[in-house]
């Protein structure tokens, strides 16, 4: 295996200097933007599984950093209408490390898997992976998952209201639940909202002051990359050359900004990795907003149908009846 | 001469623009996670109702359509409007309030393409207006129904 083939893609220094300058021109330029295709002026991160050793550095560095957003639920809950709505209640096991939780937004994946003989142990970091065009951020019908301009999407917990939507439309069942917090408790407690969302930000604000997202900064073996997404998707085709390996994260969903890039294929990872509530799997995604939106040329076209109908029905009854003969 | 067989009553204008809107509030609604919670999408045939994906495949088909008819409708009274005569309060509320709920809804149709950001209060407010729009044009429709109020000024 090719697991310690080093790639000069993106180095801590040039991120900083160069990935957020990228970024934050790109979020200023407008007319520079509109000869982009979306995600280009995204940052992205390139994760190796070959060089993860599941040291878990990044889900500690991860919880440090975000310990202060993390909930505190007011008990008891109030009580919820219909008695089917259940309560996801996670403040008691804080400490589970081994799946996505509301305490816990990354978390290291495990596999046993065989390649040219030889068993090889994988391990990998998984959270949310940032999709272009994400579902979370675009259906969420109050406005409160967001997307950044670099293409961080992250959830406002002061004005979400817990309903789950984004978790539903997130191929990769992402955000993760946390009843009796957050604003449905001044709204209808017992009738609508059920706590509020949690997942990965990717450390915006971090990102935002020039600083590396928390879990790339503490990786002892350098897992994770980050840079402006052509450059990482152009990083992670060499990779996988000079590996051999294989690409995930570059086109499922439409394309994400979490690009991974392993020694086995991803079917063969998808049998070995115990996958469940709150542990993504490898799976193929179609993109998932583009359904809808190769409408948009339907809708473009339908008043135009529409005006078109009703003049030649304006012109057929205008026109002067010929003379029957 | 024979009335008109029912295909042909369900494809008369106000007909289908009552199917459109009763499509369109339907799925709208959808958009929120409403219909699980509250069991609508347990009668049978209405479990598509929780799909996010398939109420947002077919709140599109049926603003599209929707749209059609508008401008057929505007178009086609433009064009008549001597023949056809002055509309009625209720009809100038209705269009108004079907204007909000186009425009808005195009905001958010812009809003789901690749590569667009629009600032949070933007959307929470386009959120609301749809919102309101649609309570309003829901209510006003339910008024005009019960109290047989026209889309034209009685003449």
């Amino acid at each position: 295996m090719s697991s310690g083939s080093k790639i000069p893609t993106i180095s801590r220094r040039s991120f900083l200097k160069g990935s957020l300058a990228a970024a934050g021109l790109a979020a200023g330029a407008g007319t520079a933007k509109a000869a982009l295709t979306p995600g280009d002026n995204h940052l992205a991160t390139l994760i190796d599984i070959s060089r993860c050793v599941g040291c878990g550095e990044c889900v500690m560095a991860c919880q440090e950093a975000n310990q202060s957003e993390y909930p505190r639920p007011e008990k008891p809950f109030p009580k919820m209408y219909p008695p089917r709505v259940k309560v996801a209640d996670w403040s008691d096991k804080q400490d589970v490390d081994d799946r996505l939780t509301p305490y816990n937004w990354l978390f290291i994946q495990s596999a046993t898997v065989t390649l040219d003989g030889e068993e090889l142990e994988l391990t990998m970091p998984r959270r949310c992976m940032h999709c272009i065009n994400p579902p979370c951020v675009k259906l969420c019908p109050w406005g409160s998952a967001k997307q950044l301009e670099n293409g961080i999407t992250r959830i406002d917990s002061e004005i979400c209201l817990g309903g789950s939507k984004c978790k539903k439309v997130c191929p990769w069942d992402i955000p993760q639940r946390q009843t009796g917090v957050g604003l449905y408790l001044d709204l209808l407690p017992n009738f609508a909202g059920n706590g509020v969302m949690y997942k990965c930000h990717r450390c915006y604000a971090r990102v935002a002051d020039g600083e590396l997202p928390a879990c790339i900064e503490a990786c002892p073996e350098d897992v994770q990359t980050i840079g402006p997404r052509t450059e990482i998707v152009a990083a992670a085709h060499k990779l996988a050359k000079e590996m051999n390996g294989y690409i995930y994260g570059e086109t499922e969903n439409g394309g994400t900004n979490t690009i991974y890039v392993s020694p086995v294929p991803f079917e063969k990872l998808r049998e070995a990795i115990e996958t469940g509530p709150g542990q993504p799997d490898f799976q193929p995604v179609a993109d998932q907003m583009g359904q809808a939106n190769n409408l948009v040329a339907a809708l473009a076209l339908a008043p135009i149908a529409g005006v078109a109908a009703a003049v030649g029905k304006f012109v057929a009854a205008t026109k002067p009846k010929q003379p029957e003969e | 001469m024979s009335s008109p067989s029912p295909v042909a009553r369900i494809f008369k204008a106000r007909y289908f623009y009552r199917f459109l809107i009763f499509l369109c509030a339907l799925t709208g609604f959808g958009q929120m996670p409403i219909y699980k919670r509250y069991y609508m999408a347990d009668i049978p045939g209405f479990s598509w109702l929780a799909d996010y994906y398939a109420t947002r495949f077919v709140h599109y088909v049926g603003a599209a359509l929707l749209l059609g008819l508008l401008a057929y409708t505007l178009a086609d009274y433009l064009l008549r409007r001597r023949e056809i005569g002055a509309p009625s309060w209720s009809a100038l509320a209705r269009g108004a309030l079907l204007a909000v709920i186009v425009i808005s809804g195009l905001f958010f149709l812009a809003k789901n393409l690749a590569g667009a950001y629009y600032p949070p209060a933007a959307i929470i407010a386009g959120n609301l207006i749809h919102l309101s729009a649609v309570m309003g044009l829901l209510a006003l429709s339910l008024y005009c129904l019960l109290f047989k109020k026209g889309w034209m000024r009685p003449s």
